[in-house]
């Protein structure tokens, strides 16, 4: 008996020590690895390394969390598939590395009609990878082909419509498609036809839903069209190589059909799908792979490491309070109710301390370095970041008007989030903070999987949401016109007919009028947040990485793709 | 024995348009719908979606659709993992990676755990036996994903004896996923093992064959082992289902391409027909070792008997 005691306790001292061995460990010794790896790489090459030169072996590992859905840039409607397209073709325009729309495709800039609503491109002498050139029948293709109901496109109807001469009829099956406002004047003169003036068109036109398609090439494999890299054409920086549609790898190889081939220095890019953060940070420490996305508790870990790279999303994260629900008023339709919630949670300590990945509190809602004015100004200076700011004590006032106004002593109120770590812990973090700072409110937290988020927010069957969005088109308007009157993405009862009136001038009567429409929208941003609380602004999210030293340039998009590797290189890895 | 096949085959179809209708009905009762972008569209556009995949049709309309498919060997086309890709393709492109860790890892496993089993019976109360017992309960007791972590830790970032992960350096790639696999069933294994020796030595017939004068190993794996591996036999559906349930994760941890992993995906992302396809996939596996263990206990042991009592 005696030994047996001793056996167990033995047993379990083993299998602890084990555990935070493997724990503890972890951090310190992996990164020790790192560097033991890089003195030795270190002391093998010679001085040309660090001088910035490329490197004779230009390749770059990359990791990917998902796998490609669809390479049919008329089908896709996801973040991979989108980064993709936007390194194996090209539009009519690119996003540089400082986020400015430039000519790609199209020849110089286009000449505009007087109205705002003709736009006639000039092709550049392009070609698709088997040699046959880009041409304007391409573009004219591919658009009506999204916009067909008969292909199902998410993506076409919604860039699409409203902007597109005829889109939303065509989208609704009332027209042709050969309606659709986009012409062929010859192979190398594209006209588009605008159903209203759209300042930023011409970003638009960098977004995979706008690519060119051979028809030929397209109608040739059917259904087999873009199931594989094999059933592919690229006019862009790069070609996908090995991909066999529902593999977890897949390549990147230097396209020399590229207009610009001679800008592009990477030779091959692999990438793997590995949905494991921590696999993800293992194998960007054994060395396989240049570049690591750190989420969670792995951004807390690695935050002083100096090979974190820190990226500003333009994605906005808002608490949406629900007024009306099941036909019903909630408390939440009481405006002293909302700005009191607005004000009553302290956003700095938890961009510090719960995600900790490089995001910023927000008292806004279009984000910071986003979208620029002519003279490069930031639409965020206009409104500033002190619309309903933290401020516990003004927020207990208003609590207290509200709730007196309502007639009310206590008030409980479902949170609905999502269900991941990040989102749960913020969301326990903002019970937390009202429940503290508001006396009498009880938040109930409903964490969800997304989709499910999606049906209840439909319903407008929530009371407080945590939701987030991310821009489709480099405007501000692709966040302030979601909560207009009717909107698909105002489930929350909200409306305001100043606001509404603001938004509708922006995209009609000022369309032309640069200043007049910022100063619009802005005006827009400040009744909905300041004067309405219709939402609460709660942080813009950050995103950190670990990157090799020897990677370069790797240019991050704010919308559609998400990066370039057009002008990246690897300098001083050998 | 050949009508006793035949019999459980009916079954086993029934079973299985069963477990087909189940997870249709349930998959549908889940909340969240399979169109990613659905966010960002209106209800018409979705309508116009939806139409594509056949999602606009009563619900009886689609069940009847899809086992009617199913009957014909069709499992449908995956709405938003691969979009517009056959099921069965997918599913036949995943296979291997699954087949050969899961295969590995399950003999590895047994092979093992009857190994530890026998040695501990046989020198029961020992430290020898004692430590057989820790592997086996820590086996048993430390989740797979745990237990791949560490090996992933150990020894390809410390040691670097084999790959991270990723499946690109053949065998080597599939060590780490096999042995992390071959824990549960190395555990059961071992544990019965040891329990079924144990009886079986203390038996009168081995005591009989002691005093006949037979040798230690000849009583062991001649007499003794026989009658200790059918209560394994038992335990091999079970295992087979640990083996299926750990390469859910273990398959995500070491990025592997095989089926489970992408199950999980597609549950997360409502792929309706992938979500069907692969658990009607699953199924046939576990029916099919489940009759191939029932015929193994005749053939071991004759005593219990297949096909009733007539003949």
């Amino acid at each position: 008996m005696k030994n047996s005691k001793l056996f167990w306790l033995l047993s379990l001292v083993l299998v602890l020590s084990a555990f935070l061995a493997a724990c503890g460990g972890g951090g310190d010794s992996s990164s020790e690895t790192s560097t033991e790896k890089e003195t030795e790489t270190e002391e093998g090459t010679t001085e040309s390394g660090a001088s910035g030169e490329p490197d004779a072996e230009q390749v770059l590992n990359l990791m990917e969390s998902a796998e490609i859905p669809s390479m049919d840039s008329a089908i896709a409607e996801d973040s991979v598939a989108f980064n993709i397209l936007n390194n194996v073709n090209e539009g009519l325009y690119r996003l540089n590395q400082e986020n400015i729309a430039e000519p790609a495709i199209a020849e110089g800039e286009p000449t505009i009609s007087e109205d705002g609503l003709t736009y006639t491109f000039k092709l550049r002498d392009a070609k698709w990878d088997n040699g046959e050139p880009v041409t304007a029948q391409d573009f004219v293709f591919s658009w009506q082909r999204a916009i067909d109901p008969a292909t199902g496109s998410p993506y076409g109807p919604y860039m699409m419509a409203g902007t597109l001469k005829n889109a939303d009829k065509i989208a609704a099956g009332d027209m042709d498609k050969a309606e659709l406002g986009v012409k062929a004047v010859d192979e190398k003169t594209l006209e588009v036809t605008l159903e209203r003036p759209t300042p930023y068109f011409l970003s638009l036109m960098s977004f995979g839903t706008f690519y060119p398609q051979n028809e030929k090439f397209v109608t040739e494999k059917g259904d087999a069209y873009a199931s594989n890299s094999e059933n592919l054409l690229s006019n862009g920086p790069f070609k996908l190589a090995n991909w066999d549609g529902t593999g977890l790898t897949w390549s990147l190889e230097k396209n020399p059909e590229y207009w610009d081939a001679e800008t592009v220095k990477l030779d091959t890019i692999n990438v793997d799908v590995v949905k494991e953060p921590a696999t993800a940070v293992n194998l960007y420490n054994s060395g396989e792979k240049d570049r690591a996305g750190l989420s969670g508790e792995f951004a807390l870990q690695y935050a002083d490491n100096e090979e974190v790279v820190k990226e500003l999303e333009p994605t906005i994260f808002y608490l949406k309070f629900n007024q009306e629900r099941n036909g019903e008023k909630t408390p939440l339709a009481n405006v002293n109710i909302r700005k009191a919630i607005a004000m009553a949670f302290n956003k700095q300590d938890l961009v510090d301390v719960v995600l900790a990945n490089g995001s910023l509190p927000a008292n806004y809602l279009v984000p910071t370095e986003f979208t620029f004015d002519e003279n490069n100004k930031d639409f965020r200076e206009v409104n500033g970041n002190e619309m309903l700011a933290f401020n516990a004590e003004e927020a207990k006032k208003l609590w207290a008007q509200g709730l007196e106004e309502e007639g009310l002593t206590e008030v409980s109120l479902e949170l609905l989030g999502g269900d991941t770590e990040t989102a749960k812990a913020m969301d326990e973090y903002m019970k937390a903070q009202l429940e503290e700072n508001l006396e009498g409110l009880t938040v109930k937290l409903k964490a969800v999987p997304f989709g499910v988020r999606l049906e209840l927010d439909e319903k407008q069957d929530y009371e407080i949401q945590t939701s987030g969005w991310g821009p489709d088109y480099q405007d501000p308007m692709t966040f302030i016109d979601l909560f207009v009157t009717g909107s698909s993405h105002n489930h929350m009862g909200y409306s305001n007919e100043e606001f509404d009136k603001l938004i509708e001038q922006a995209k009609g009567e000022l369309a032309q009028d640069a200043a007049g429409r910022w100063n619009a929208m802005a005006e827009a941003e400040k009744i909905m947040l300041e004067e309405d609380a219709a939402i609460a602004p709660i942080y813009q999210r950050g995103l950190m990485s670990l990157q090799k030293p020897y990677v370069h340039d790797i240019a991050s998009h704010p919308f559609g793709g998400d990066y370039s590797y057009k002008w990246a290189y690897i300098s001083g890895k050998e | 024995m050949a009508r006793y096949i035949g019999k459980r085959l009916i079954y086993m179809l029934i079973t299985l348009a069963l477990i087909a209708t189940f997870t249709f009905f349930l998959m549908k009762i889940l909340p969240g719908s399979p169109i990613a972008s659905a966010d960002k569209l209106s209800p018409e556009q979705r309508a116009v979606v939806e139409a594509r995949y056949g999602l606009d049709k009563p619900l009886p309309v689609q069940y009847f659709d899809y086992m009617l498919g199913l009957a014909q060997g069709d499992l449908g086309i995956s709405i938003n993992q691969f979009k517009g890709a056959n099921v069965t393709d997918v599913i036949i492109s995943r296979m291997g990676p699954s087949a050969q860790i899961g295969f590995q890892g399950m003999v590895l496993g047994t092979v093992i755990g009857v190994l530890l089993g026998m040695i501990a019976a046989l020198r029961q109360n020992t430290w020898i036996d004692y430590s057989s017992t820790l592997v086996a309960i820590v086996g048993i007791s430390i989740p797979s994903f745990v237990f791949a972590s560490l090996l992933q830790y150990y020894f390809a970032l410390q040691l670097e004896w084999f790959p991270v992960a990723l499946w690109k350096d053949g065998f080597m790639s599939s060590v780490l996923p096999s042995i992390a696999l071959a824990m549960f069933p190395l555990a059961t294994a071992a544990r019965f093992i040891r329990t079924e020796m144990i009886e079986v030595l203390g038996s009168d017939y081995i005591t009989l064959a002691r005093a006949k004068g037979a040798s230690g190993s000849e009583i062991a794996f001649k007499h003794a082992f026989r009658n200790a591996l059918i209560p394994l036999i038992t335990v091999l559906g079970p295992m087979a289902v640990g083996i299926l349930t750990g390469s859910l994760v273990v398959e995500q941890i070491f990025a592997i391409p095989g089926i489970g992993e992408q199950f999980v995906k597609s549950i997360m992302v409502s792929d309706f027909s992938v979500i069907m396809g692969t658990t009607i996939f699953f199924s046939v596996f576990l029916i099919v070792v489940i009759l191939i263990v029932d015929i193994l206990y005749g053939i071991i042991d004759p005593r219990i008997r297949l096909s009733g009592g007539k003949s």
